[in-house]
């Protein structure tokens, strides 16, 4: 396999479920610092790349690698403390939780058991907490439980999750999905201060929070990439007319 | 401020006195030594219901099987105690002299070699923790790192209850059968079946328990409880945020296993045996009530649940010995339907919150800066 001056690398990555390829030969890289958006019609395979890169589904054939280090087969923990973090579509916290503690759990320190048990909340760790609170609008509601937040400060608050984590690679799924106008546009301007210092994947539906937010576009149609350029060419592109942003 | 550290609310802290006040003076100055021997060995279930607030409460994985460590931790305990009382003045009638009276029944002639180790105290108070410890180690490296779960665990460790039995019952030799091992005398010389010997015992076992509660409170509070209600809430978006969950499950369930197995060997030595019966799948699960019905994620309800279901069990089955079996049952679906949170859940749900309106209605102004008000919703998580 090549070495490259990527962040991340795929490199002829196949799944197969039980024959079905939901992704075939697939080649994508990442650049640092770059803010990539990847697009399609349903069933285009889009979650199933975040899957493979974080480790989640199991990669047939194929090569990922992430800062040049082979990340295939490894625990999803493993790939985690390398520097990747993966929003989920559906808001995945920890509703039986505060805010606060949801965020201090997600702290890349004290993570082995005995980390765990003699942990200390320090007055740097609130403050660490604090300050990303502040970023996702959550400031004010550290002492709630998780599980009664709405749905959008839900959204928030897994940003936050993974962005305390400090990772090179965030990866984000429907970040927008069932937010308000206003929301969105807090979560764009969000997004935005985020790219700031690290690469991001954003799977996106809706085109206008694309706009506003993509440097690059990859499509992928059936498991494979149909296009990838900037968003003026990608919707100039007539066979990404045809598959996708026609309907 | 939840920010705070929340070792012990009031709440708790009235609890934890209660209990200790209940234990060390309100029980001895009223029950007479059998009912005192009763209570003691209630208390030796408390300490597998407090680790099952841990591992099923806090880290939602359910064990069918806490008889075994229970059971673990006994046998070892009373395997030494078992080879004190067969000294050869003991047990000079048999055709074997020196080795426990059921292996000669047994025609065995010679001491097994795994019994050997157990004539030296030092060995098998270090063997009461280490040797369930490690089984539930193995169990759990091998579940847990291959992510068996939930449901599945459930069965494997009752699975496991089942066959330990069945190990213990078929190898009448080595382990007294089904009778288990009985007729424990001593301990260092010191005859523990004696009235003042029971006290004394009965004190250490409080002491114990109130200890194990301590350490139980120090990891539900520490950041590794709040990882635990975490996977127990979303096990995989805990491996997401870098942590390896196996090692964490494993830990849990081994702590659990410690502290049954202190349980244990405290049984042995206070009601003077060990057998299979306290092993196996019924009473594994008989201390999963107990549990629930305490309150699954209080470690100072777990404990007075214990006392209530068994307090109640003996009465019962004193007087309708045939409808205990129902009214546990009952009890139970009683617990999961109507009261999730165990007797633990409604003082906090229903008694605290009418204690906390009375006093407000007494004295409105100081209500705002009660501190109990602040702690309660920390408390009832």
């Amino acid at each position: 396999m090549s070495e490259t001056d990527f962040l991340l690398a795929l490199e002829g990555v196949t799944v197969s479920f039980d024959g079905f390829k939901a992704v075939n030969e697939l080649n994508l890289y990442v650049d640092k610092g770059e803010m990539r958006v990847i697009i399609g019609p349903n069933g285009a395979g889009k979650t199933t790349v975040l899957d493979l890169i974080c480790g989640r589904t199991k990669v047939s054939d194929g090569s990922i690698k992430f800062k040049n280090q082979e990340i295939t087969g490894r625990k999803e923990q493993d790939i985690v403390r390398l520097g990747i973090g993966r929003k989920f579509q559906t808001p995945t916290i920890y509703e039986d939780l505060t805010t606060f503690e949801n965020l201090e759990l997600s702290l890349p320190r004290g993570r082995s058991v005995t980390g765990a048990l003699f942990w200390k909340r320090t007055d740097e760790v609130i403050e660490r907490v604090r300050e990303v609170a502040r970023m996702i609008f959550l400031e004010e509601l550290l002492d709630r439980q998780a599980e009664t937040l709405s749905h959008g400060q839900k959204q928030w608050l897994e940003i936050g999750m993974l962005l305390i984590q400090e990772p090179e690679l965030l990866m984000l799924d429907e970040p927008v999905a069932g937010m308000s106008v206003s929301e969105r546009a807090r979560t764009a301007e969000l997004l935005k201060e985020i790219i700031k210092n690290r690469s991001v994947i954003v799977i996106e539906h809706d085109m206008k929070f694309v706009e506003s937010i993509a440097s690059r576009v990859t499509v992928l149609h059936q498991g494979k990439v149909l296009a990838e350029g900037d968003m003026n060419a990608i919707q100039a592109n007539p066979k990404v007319k045809e598959v996708y942003l026609g309907h | 401020m939840i920010i705070n550290s929340r070792f012990f609310s009031r709440s708790e802290l009235i609890g934890f006195a209660t209990l200790a006040l209940l234990l060390f003076v309100i029980l001895p100055l009223s029950l007479d030594v059998f009912r005192l021997n009763l209570v003691a060995k209630y208390l030796t279930y408390a300490f597998v219901a407090i680790g099952l607030v841990l591992c099923w409460g806090y880290g939602g994985i359910l064990s069918l099987g806490q008889g075994v460590f229970f059971g673990l931790g006994g046998y070892c305990m009373a395997m030494y105690l078992k080879l004190e009382a067969s000294s050869v003045e003991n047990t000079k009638i048999q055709s074997t002299p020196g080795i426990p009276d059921f292996m000669d029944w047994n025609q065995i002639t010679a001491l097994p070699f795994f019994w050997v180790p157990f004539k030296s105290l030092t060995f098998t108070l270090i063997a009461v923790i280490v040797v369930p410890t490690l089984l539930a180690f193995i169990i759990g490296a091998a579940m847990f790192k291959r992510r068996v779960g939930g449901v599945y665990f459930a069965i494997i460790t009752q699975a496991i209850a089942s066959v330990l039995t069945i190990l213990i019952i078929g190898r009448q030799g080595y382990t007294g059968g089904v009778n288990g091992i009985t007729d424990l005398r001593t301990l260092l010389g010191w005859d523990i079946r004696t009235d003042h010997a029971k006290y004394i015992l009965y004190f250490v076992c409080c002491l114990f328990l109130l200890a194990s509660m301590l350490v139980a409170r120090f990891v539900s509070d520490s950041k590794l409880g709040r990882i635990l209600v975490a996977v127990r809430d979303k096990e995989e978006r805990v491996r997401f945020s870098g942590y390896d969950v196996a090692n964490i499950k494993i830990f849990v369930f081994c702590f659990a296993s410690a502290l049954a197995a202190i349980g244990g060997a405290m049984f042995a030595l206070q009601i003077g045996f060990m057998s299979p019966s306290f092993v196996g799948i019924v009473p594994s699960i008989e201390m999963v009530i107990f549990c629930a019905v305490g309150g699954r994620t209080s470690i100072v309800g777990a404990v007075f649940g214990t006392l209530l279901v068994n307090w109640a069990k003996t009465m019962f089955s004193e007087d309708f010995p045939q409808l205990w079996l129902f009214a546990m049952g009952g009890l139970f679906i009683a617990v999961v339907l109507a009261f999730p949170g165990g007797l633990a859940g409604i003082v906090s749900d229903y008694i605290l919150p009418r204690l906390r309106r009375k006093r407000a209605a007494l004295a409105p102004i100081d209500t705002a800066s009660d501190p109990v008000a602040h702690t309660l919703p920390a408390a009832a998580e």
